[in-house]
């Protein structure tokens, strides 16, 4: 007699099998870490690798290719893992120490000092190492390695999941080849080769040391190439990129391009449902992502001040140009949310008036800074080394690494996108006020159910919109297209079109009266 | 003014919420349900695990506070329509100005022997899904009798939890008096290749009892046992009216209104479920337990309660369902057993899991319908085809429109144009392709 069980998900044997095989290969990496291996360690390494990706393929192959391809959420909130029970605190845990290890303490993760051997896990990745660059590995490319592995392998998962979607299958192909290519191979090739680290698609500001003097010395040092990623890098943020986020909205880097992106919607896939949906949230999220915006101009201002020249024999590259383009550049954004009405006929005036005094200011004490004869090395009169090191730790470590991902099974696996990311703040900005996308809804046939927010990892109450008929422009939408896949009533379109681009909310299809009346 | 609501489903919690954008009278909403408004559809997603009970909330609990909709969790007994006052289970009266009555429904029960057991259940409340909930533990096997959307979505519960489930239906075939026969064959082979025993005319006899009290098989009306822990009961529903009998409230199957949806007695009002219309509108049935209908009444009778007259009118019939892993959507006019003059052009799949069909007039070539399976189509675009009265021909050269699937998903309408070609031997085109400009510049022009 067979007894039925109580809930979903369900693991058949072979599943078990498939964590056990994957299990293997992530424990392998654990003994690694204790320095218990006995030598050997290219074949190790290519077990454990091996065992993972296998593991996490047997699984998926069991989960989805033996049902129907269509909406797997079965059992989504009776999960530990994925519903924030004890696997899932475990997880959490386990994912946060890896990251502060990994940021803070490499030695214990066997990185080798002053030129001492690596040891442990990091001497498990030396072969690899040596194979791509020719160089030991840094505590960088044992992370770099895992990151694009579990890209690779949880893209496929999740590829298996939504095959019915594609959608889903072409964008997960898009983010698995970044990653791969540009955010992997790539740049170690460059460093064989012995050109500077670069990866091409990870932009200012997300990429927050693009500007500091190291990085800009190492790219004018290394001829055409270096003068290539320089220029590319510059064309990225002010071309490439508002033209992309125009045409599509953030979604072409956010959803497809991104390596913080990519990993969230692959591994951080079955978290998705855990992101906050709460106005107060979404207020939580205003302020925390914007500050970090500011703060990451700010920081690079000072950093490209104190690396140009004082008097500078080139215009283009002395404070005074910097400091009056800085100022054109914020004065010509603040212009245009005062006068250009019709595209900002919606925005909360407090939100206005508040980022335009951010303006003011920023231009007032970097002026005033620089002509009042300030210590050289300062702009707003703060030291600029400081700046740097805070946001490299606040930011660039704590935030994007250790909760960023660290969190996923507590908040969800956009923390860092919704709350930190400046790059996703920028586009976020553009793809509220000069974008042709939306999500469209389909005129009365949403149920209000809740499938759309609740699996909206970025925290939208998409159903808000949708059951009001209301087409949904949100600075924070990466445009993964999960709330359309999700929707059992096909209510939810992503979609791009100028003819109305400065009112793509303002109708709403579910009214019964009042377009009578 | 004190406005109460009986009710907080989509019809009462849709009323509030207009009653408050349109006055500043006191609203009072009384449920016995829960707590706050939630999305009767979504239930089963719950027991599927896909979301708990807050996530299927459309409003934040503060959203009602914050709109001086007062909400009241209480079983009203009686309603003095005299005294205009309710008389709550707790012994209290609430008096009122204004009343409307959106009580819904209640599962249907046709006498079976055996169906008032333990273990046997319909599924439209809270209560119903928790009930269903506490019989799933180490369930073996369920039956559902009734083969129509609440059927299908609870055979879809069981088998996400993994338990056989057994599915009479009454008919020939899948929801076969409203589908046409070749999308309820669709549905049909949905259901099987979930692993459900579809059992395709066969009628409940009766519901056998285990000596406890408790349900422990079915016995359908060919003389067939099936063993069962559990037994859903899903033969459609019917206003739930009940404790309104033996007033002067005037009703028949359900609470009986006019086109402002106003019952016989002044300042009481009724809409969704349990509204019957006296002269519905042509094409319609004077009750339609449907979301989208609880919502556009719910709208409606917010104006006329706060003495703005606006007739109910619903529009083009339109609904949608999910079968398993198969949406269906639905516009205009399509019929199981349409008449003569009617006629359709039906393309399917090769796979056999997408079929579109559009229903015209024979003569005229006037479209009146469109019945999508597995494939998206824009409600607006559709709507408004009908009411044009487009020609078919005229439809199927710009169908692109209308296409709401996803991008990069395969479009059909190239395949569903030639198939009409080959059959009639005219010669058309594409005009239009899928752009929201052009969908924006057609809805608008």
């Amino acid at each position: 007699m067979s007894l039925a069980h109580a809930a979903p998900p369900f693991t058949d044997t072979w599943q078990k099998i498939a964590v056990a095989v994957g299990g293997t290969g992530l424990l392998i990496l654990f003994v690694a870490g204790f320095g218990a291996l006995p030598g050997k360690q290219s074949l190790f390494l290519g077990l454990a690798l091996l065992l993972m990706t296998v593991g996490t393929a047997g699984y998926a192959w069991r989960a989805y290719l033996t049902t129907s391809a269509g909406i797997k959420n079965n059992g989504a909130f009776f999960s530990s893992l994925t519903n924030r029970g004890l696997s899932g605190w475990m997880a959490g845990i386990v994912l946060t120490g890896f990251y502060v290890l990994l940021y803070f303490y490499p030695n214990y993760l066997g990185l080798g000092r002053d030129g001492a051997m690596n040891t442990g896990l990091i001497a498990l990745f030396d072969p690899l190492s040596q194979m791509l660059k020719g160089q030991p590995a840094s505590e960088w490319f044992v992370y770099g390695t895992l990151y694009t592995l579990a890209i690779l392998i949880f893209g496929v998962k999740f590829i298996l999941k939504y095959r019915h979607n594609r959608y889903q299958v072409v964008r997960t192909f898009s983010v698995m080849f970044f990653q791969l290519g540009f955010a992997f191979l790539l740049p170690e090739i460059l460093l064989r080769l012995n050109y500077p680290y670069n990866d091409f698609k990870n932009m200012w500001p997300l990429n927050y040391y693009f500007f500091h003097d190291w990085n800009i010395n190492q790219m004018l040092d290394s001829g055409a190439v270096g003068m290539f990623m320089l220029v590319f890098g510059v064309v990225l943020i002010f071309i490439i990129s508002p033209a992309l986020t125009y045409f599509y909205g953030k979604r072409w880097y956010c959803s497809w391009v991104c390596g913080c992106g990519g990993l969230a919607e692959t591994a951080g896939d079955p978290f998705r449902h855990l992101s906050d949906k709460s106005l107060k949230a979404w207020r939580i999220e205003r302020w925390l992502v914007h500050g970090v915006l500011v703060f990451v101009v700010i920081m690079t201002i000072g950093v490209l001040y104190s690396y140009f020249s004082a008097e500078g024999g080139n215009l283009l590259l002395s404070r005074t140009f910097l400091v009056w383009f800085v100022t054109g550049l914020l004065a010509a954004g603040g212009a245009w949310v005062l006068f250009d009405k019709k595209r900002f006929h919606n925005i909360d005036p407090r939100a206005k008036w508040l980022s335009l005094g951010i303006g003011v200011l920023i231009i007032v004490l970097m002026l005033s800074s620089h002509y009042g004869g300030g210590s050289s090395e300062q702009v707003f009169f703060l030291n600029t080394g400081n700046l740097r090191s805070w946001y490299g730790f606040l930011i660039g470590a704590i935030f994007s690494g250790v909760i960023g991902v660290g969190f996923y099974p507590l908040l969800g696996n956009r923390v860092w996108c919704r709350f930190g990311c400046p790059m996703a703040a920028i586009l976020g900005l553009q793809q509220r006020f000069f974008s042709r996308f939306r999500i469209t809804t389909n005129g009365g046939q949403c149920i209000s159910c809740g499938n759309c927010s609740t699996y909206c990892e970025m925290g939208i109450d998409v159903r808000w919109y949708a059951q009001r008929g209301q087409n949904i422009v949100r600075a924070s939408c990466v445009g993964c297209g999960i709330c359309a896949a999700v929707c059992p009533r096909g209510v939810l379109r992503l979609e791009n079109g100028s003819i109305d681009i400065n009112d793509r909310t303002s109708e709403l299809r579910t009214l019964q009266v009042t377009e009578k009346g | 003014m004190h406005i109460v609501i009986l009710g907080n489903g989509v019809a009462g919690a849709t009323a509030a919420r207009f009653i408050r954008k349109l006055s500043d009278h006191d609203i009072t909403m009384i449920s016995a349900e829960t707590d706050h408004f939630f999305s009767r559809t979504a239930l089963m997603y719950i027991y599927m695990g896909h979301m708990r009970y807050q996530e299927t909330k459309p409003y934040e609990d503060w959203f009602w506070d914050k709109n001086r909709i007062n909400l009241k969790r209480s079983y009203v007994e009686r309603v003095h329509f005299d005294a205009k006052t309710l008389h709550l289970q707790t012994g209290e009266e609430v008096a009122y100005d204004k009343l409307l009555l959106a009580v819904g429904s209640k599962p249907n029960k046709f006498g079976w022997p055996g169906q008032d057991l333990e273990g046997v259940g319909g599924l439209y409340s809270f209560q119903d899904l928790q009930y269903m909930e506490a019989y799933s533990e180490g369930l073996e096997r369920a039956v559902i009798v009734g083969g129509g959307l609440i059927g299908i979505e609870m055979a879809e519960m069981f088998h996400s939890r993994h338990i056989p489930v057994t599915f009479l239906v009454r008919e020939n075939s899948f929801w076969d008096m409203v589908l046409p026969p070749e999308e309820s064959e669709m549905v049909n082979r949905q259901i099987r290749q979930n692993g459900i025993d579809l059992r395709l005319n066969t009628e409940l006899q009766e519901i056998v009892d285990d000596g406890n009290g408790r349900v422990c098989a079915v016995i359908t009306k060919d003389g067939e046992r099936v063993e069962c822990g559990y037994v859903g009961l899903t033969p459609g529903v019917h206003p739930n009216i009940a404790f309104l009998k033996d007033t002067d409230l005037e009703t028949e199957k359900g609470i009986l209104t006019d086109e402002y949806l106003r019952s016989n007695l002044a300042d009481v009002y009724a809409a969704g479920d349990c509204a019957q219309l006296r002269n519905p509108p042509a094409g319609r049935r004077p009750i339609e337990a449907v979301w989208y209908v609880g919502r556009m009444m719910g709208e409606t009778v917010a104006y006329n309660m706060c003495d703005q007259p606006v007739a109910y009118q619903p529009g083009i019939w339109f609904n949608s369902a999910k079968f398993f892993d198969l949406e269906y959507q639905v516009y205009g006019t399509v019929l199981a057993d349409p008449p003569d003059e009617h006629t359709s052009l039906f393309w399917e799949h090769p796979e056999g899991n997408r079929s579109v069909r559009l229903v015209y007039h024979r003569d005229t070539g006037v479209i009146l319908g469109f019945n999508l399976m597995g494939v998206r189509y824009r409600h607006e675009v559709c709507e408004r085809w009908i009411k044009q009265e487009a020609s078919v021909e005229t439809v199927l050269q710009n169908l692109k429109l209308a296409n709401f699937d996803p991008e990069l998903f395969r479009e059909y309408e190239a395949e569903i144009l030639q198939q009409y070609q080959q059959q009639t031997g005219t010669s058309l085109s594409i005009k239009k392709e899928r752009s929201w400009k052009e969908v924006f510049s057609f809805l608008h022009r």
